[in-house]
């Protein structure tokens, strides 16, 4: 039935090549594996492969190889912890044969057919986020198996360690970058493009002459005038703020402008055929239809304003914000720091897309994109 | 004659339109300064004399057009290419990063589709991720890829290169994507009926039909590689380069350096866009679009 | 169909196809001519039309493709401008006519906004023309029954089968009181048996209302089954070659269609389409 799946046998030679180099680790400080860990993880990689091969209750399987394959992974990463650097080559053989099976692992997942509704989006979520979790399982184990320098690369636990003890500051960095400079910024910004987008509608000479420079502008490095609204604005949030404006103008002027003539023929000469006017063919047909792309600029929008916020900060600020805080903190060496930032700012870019995109799917629920059609 | 009476006139009346705004603006923002140079040297110029001044400032709020021209042309033509002044020597610092960053990019770009559109398990577990990374300021991550690069003594081009690389490989991926997955069931049911291999479907049928995404998405990579090349020049302490005319420019208040600096990078934004328009272009000929 | 029902009583207006013309009338048209200004050349979509649409009137405009059709419906609706000749529309021009919201035009597509409910679309021209709430929600309630789209207010387009959209869509055409219905090859999207039922629909609505409908078709049966007069055209340029005024009973059921003369009228219009073409081959 199903033929050997070369990740299954490459794990089991890794898996023999391991344990022929045993032990996995030197002590450095801390005592290393203890006899029983590292049978315990042989055993269950050992039992993983089985399983994976065999083919039995495919359902069954996949559950067993999961529990296996990460308990089998946190025994590894777990036991190196203070030995950081200690690791030989037996405990990467192993920590790659344990990698192998979790891809495996996802493969049958795909594989499965899944039943109901529900399970089918549990197998949508789960199959990338065990990639991801398998990301932070290697970064971890070899930073600290290798003993990489931690003003390189930290693991990701002593960057969660940094970022559950200094949350006070990374809220502030958050206040001031985000709740101030962004979000000011991305309401005057779009606000001001969709004004002038209506302009430039009612007077077609404006929207010819605005629309091509609206898209070569779009294209420029416009970050660069950041340096220059510091100087103007200060070194608080204001400054910050108008970089943003002028980074979402642009995009929301040519998208809308673009929505505006989106509408179709028919629709137009049915509001005509109303004697509308062209106010209220501009609420009842016209915005209605331009609302995707306007929402596309909202989008692309939220992640420009975001970086607008954050580099800005690099040229300059009072002692607080993401991008304050990044650039002195690489000065100081604390890259841990560094990365708990990062990670706040990619949590408040995914939180900020994910909000616009729900009120794009509640507000153009009719357009065929997110009707499934 | 239809693009000039639609197009030329109507940009150029606006951009006209900006100057005149450009200079009154400069007016007013370098008025306050100038009244206290005068009254610090004592002089009382009439109204036509105190414009022609704020126009003329050596560090103005807001340099006047013809001032940042003069600087640009200045060191663009006039200054020797190798000198540290030069706009073109240091654009071409900027350029080549950008250049060698967007060219592996792209490439990485492309291969990581290729996987994706071939490779269910890549397309389950990675694709949910290039699409949410595209969510975060991955920018961010400029100063501390610069600075790690110089602790293990790697400075130069290499980092830079990293960063635009890292910012052009996600569109390119993404809009791969959307590409090779492009061809109508049609088409692909018809490749199915000549018995073609995926190698022939792919050569034949997905590269094709993917070339308009692709370009479009490179310009889209290209303008994102400059801006991860400007932007990873901020930390390194000002040595060449665009973003390091701008800190410069910004240190010592040369606000007229920094303009040019900022019009340099345009011209290259421009430039690098351009390119990939007219080489997307032609290879949509070559592939038989409609000219 | 709770139509049928209603038909009979509401037929009290009293137009046998006999009885036709009488007096008013709504559209006139005299040596009307339009000249599109395309990139390879003039293209002459209207030539010289001479037509006069009485009030109450069922006028079928049948021709082949590229005959003008739709533009003259366009001209009517004053969604294009002739370049030659007159046309009066109620007495009036047609901007005139099209300000004080004299017609209601039904597109070849449906045509309903994807963002508005069933109930939303059809109010749309009410909103739009200032009705109050409370009117509209009686006009709604009126419409919705006459097209049979009772219980589908709250239903997005999209939710609806093709059918079902056309006739919301004339719904939203006869919402408000425009005496004159343009309507473009409305079930031409459609099958056969949907396009029947619509059909004999379309009658009563006529025969219970006193509207004037101008019909566009490509269907020789649809034009003979509704009209009380059938204006035959040619292409290139596009020309009226013959109005037949129909002999048969204002009550038409379906099997009429089997009648010797229906078949005879048909043909005539069949000649009538014949003629036009071999005029310019
Ligand atoms: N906007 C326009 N610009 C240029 N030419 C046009 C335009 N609209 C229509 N025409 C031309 O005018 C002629 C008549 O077109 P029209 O749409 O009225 O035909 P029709 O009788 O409705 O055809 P069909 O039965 O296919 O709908 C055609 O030759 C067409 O090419
Ligand atoms: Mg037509």
């Amino acid at each position: 039935m199903r033929h050997l799946a070369w990740q299954s046998v490459l794990a089991l030679v890794l898996c023999l090549a391991g344990a022929a180099m045993l032990p996995l680790a030197d002590a450095v400080s801390a005592l290393p594996f203890t006899v029983g860990q590292t049978a315990a993880v042989e055993l269950l990689l050992l039992a993983s492969v089985f399983v994976s091969v065999s083919g039995i209750n495919p359902l069954g399987g996949a559950i067993f190889l999961f529990l296996a394959v990460h308990i089998a992974a946190f025994t590894l990463v777990g036991g190196i912890a203070g030995n950081e650097g200690g690791a030989r080559l037996s405990f990467f053989l192993l920590l790659a044969a344990a990698w192998l099976l979790a891809w495996r692992l996802n493969v049958l997942i795909s594989g499965l057919k899944a039943g109901s509704r529900g399970a089918r989006n549990f197998q949508r979520l789960i199959v990338p986020t065990l990639f991801g979790v398998w990301i932070l399982i290697l970064w971890e184990g070899i930073t600290r198996g290798a003993g990489v320098p931690f003003v390189l690369l930290p693991p990701p636990t002593s960057i969660a360690v940094r970022f559950a003890n200094s949350l006070p500051i990374l809220g502030a960095d958050l206040v001031q970058t985000v709740f101030k400079a962004v979000v000011a910024g991305y309401v005057i910004g779009c606000g001001a493009g969709f004004i002038v987008a209506i302009l430039a509608d009612r007077v077609p000479f404006l929207r010819k002459g605005m629309l091509p420079i609206g898209n070569v502008v779009s294209a420029l490095p416009i970050i660069g005038i950041a340096p220059i609204m510091v100087m103007w604005f200060g070194f608080d949030w204001p400054s910050k703020a108008a970089v943003v404006v002028v980074m979402t103008f642009f995009p929301m002027l040519v998208n809308t402008v673009a929505g505006l003539a989106a509408s179709g023929h028919m629709e137009r000469d049915l509001m005509r055929t109303y004697a509308s006017n062209y106010w209220q063919t501009l609420f009842k047909l016209r915005l209605p239809a331009a609302a995707p792309f306007i929402f596309n600029a909202l989008k692309i929008n939220s992640t420009l304003a975001l970086i607008g916020a954050i580099v800005a900060e690099f040229f300059g600020t009072p002692i607080v914000g993401m991008g304050f805080r990044i650039s002195t903190e690489v000065g100081r060496m604390n890259i841990d720091m560094v990365w708990a930032e990062i990670a706040v700012a990619a949590i408040a870019g995914s939180i900020f897309y994910g909000v616009v995109a729900l009120v794009e799917r509640a507000v153009t629920f009719w357009h065929p994109s997110v009707r499934g059609g | 004659m239809d693009s000039f009476r639609d197009k030329i006139v109507p940009v150029s009346v606006i951009v006209a339109a900006i100057l005149v705004v450009w200079y009154v603006a400069a007016i007013f923002m370098n008025a306050p300064y100038q009244r206290e140079l005068n009254a610090r040297a004592h002089v009382t110029p009439d109204l036509g004399a105190f414009i022609g001044q704020t126009w003329a400032q050596r560090k103005p709020t807001l340099p006047a057009p013809h001032q940042i021209a003069e600087n640009f042309f200045k060191n663009t033509f006039l200054v020797k290419i190798t000198s540290r002044r030069s706009l073109v020597y240091n654009s071409w610092v900027t350029l080549s990063s950008t250049m060698a960053g967007f060219a592996s990019g792209t490439l990485l770009g492309i291969l990581i589709a290729v996987g994706i559109v071939h490779v269910p398990v890549l397309d389950r577990s990675l694709m949910p991720w290039i699409i949410a990374s595209q969510t975060i300021p991955i920018l961010a991550i400029a100063p501390m890829v610069v600075v790690v690069f110089a602790a293990i003594g790697i400075t130069g081009l290499i980092p830079k290169a990293l960063i635009s690389t890292y910012l052009s490989f996600f569109p390119v991926a993404v809009g791969m994507v959307k590409g090779l997955r492009s061809p109508d069931i049609l088409h692909l049911d018809l490749m199915h009926t000549y018995n073609a291999s995926k190698v022939q479907a792919f050569w034949k049928l997905r590269v094709p039909a993917s070339m308009p995404f692709l370009f479009t998405s490179m310009k889209v990579a290209v303008a994102a590689s400059l801006v991860g090349a400007i932007v990873a020049e901020l930390p390194t302490g000002a040595v060449a380069g665009i973003g390091a005319k701008l800190l410069a420019g910004s240190y010592y208040s040369q606000t007229i350096d920094m303009w040019s600096a900022l019009v340099a990078g345009s011209v290259v934004a421009v430039l690098l866009v351009a390119t990939v328009g007219v080489v997307g272009r032609f290879v949509e000929l070559r592939m038989g679009a409609r000219p | 169909m709770n139509v049928s029902a209603a038909a009979a009583s509401a037929n009290d207006v009293g137009r046998g196809a006999a009885t036709m013309s009488s007096g008013q009338t709504v559209v006139s048209a005299r040596g009307l001519s339009l000249v599109f200004d395309t990139n390879d050349g003039p293209v002459n979509a209207l030539a010289d039309i001479d037509l006069d649409v009485g009030k109450g009137e069922f006028v079928s405009f049948i021709g082949p493709s590229g005959c003008g059709k739709t533009t003259f419906l366009r001209v009517i609706a004053d969604l294009e401008k002739p370049t030659a000749g007159t046309i009066s529309v109620n007495g009036m021009t047609p901007q005139q006519a099209r300000e004080k919201r004299a017609y209601g035009y039904v597109f070849q597509a449906a045509g309903l906004f994807p963002w508005r409910t069933i109930e939303r679309n059809v109010t749309l021209p009410l909103e739009i023309m200032g009705y109050s709430r409370a009117e509209r929600a009686e006009r709604l309630h009126r419409t919705l029954e006459l097209v049979n789209l009772t219980g589908f207010e709250k239903k997005f387009p999209w939710q609806l089968s093709g059918g079902m959209q056309q006739r919301a869509s004339i719904a939203r055409a006869l919402a408000f009181d425009a005496d004159l219905l343009l309507m473009d090859e409305p079930f031409g999207a459609l099958d056969e048996i949907v396009r029947d039922h619509l059909n004999s629909q379309l009658l009563e609505l006529w025969a219970r209302t006193t509207k004037t409908i101008c019909f566009v078709t490509h269907s020789i049966p649809e034009a003979v089954y509704l009209s009380t007069k059938i204006v035959v055209m040619s292409p290139r340029p596009g020309r009226v070659t013959d109005v037949i005024q129909s002999t048969l009973p204002k009550e038409r059921p379906l099997d009429i269609r089997e009648t010797p003369e229906f078949l005879e009228i048909a043909h005539r219009v069949r000649d009538g389409l014949r003629a036009g073409h071999s005029y310019e081959d």
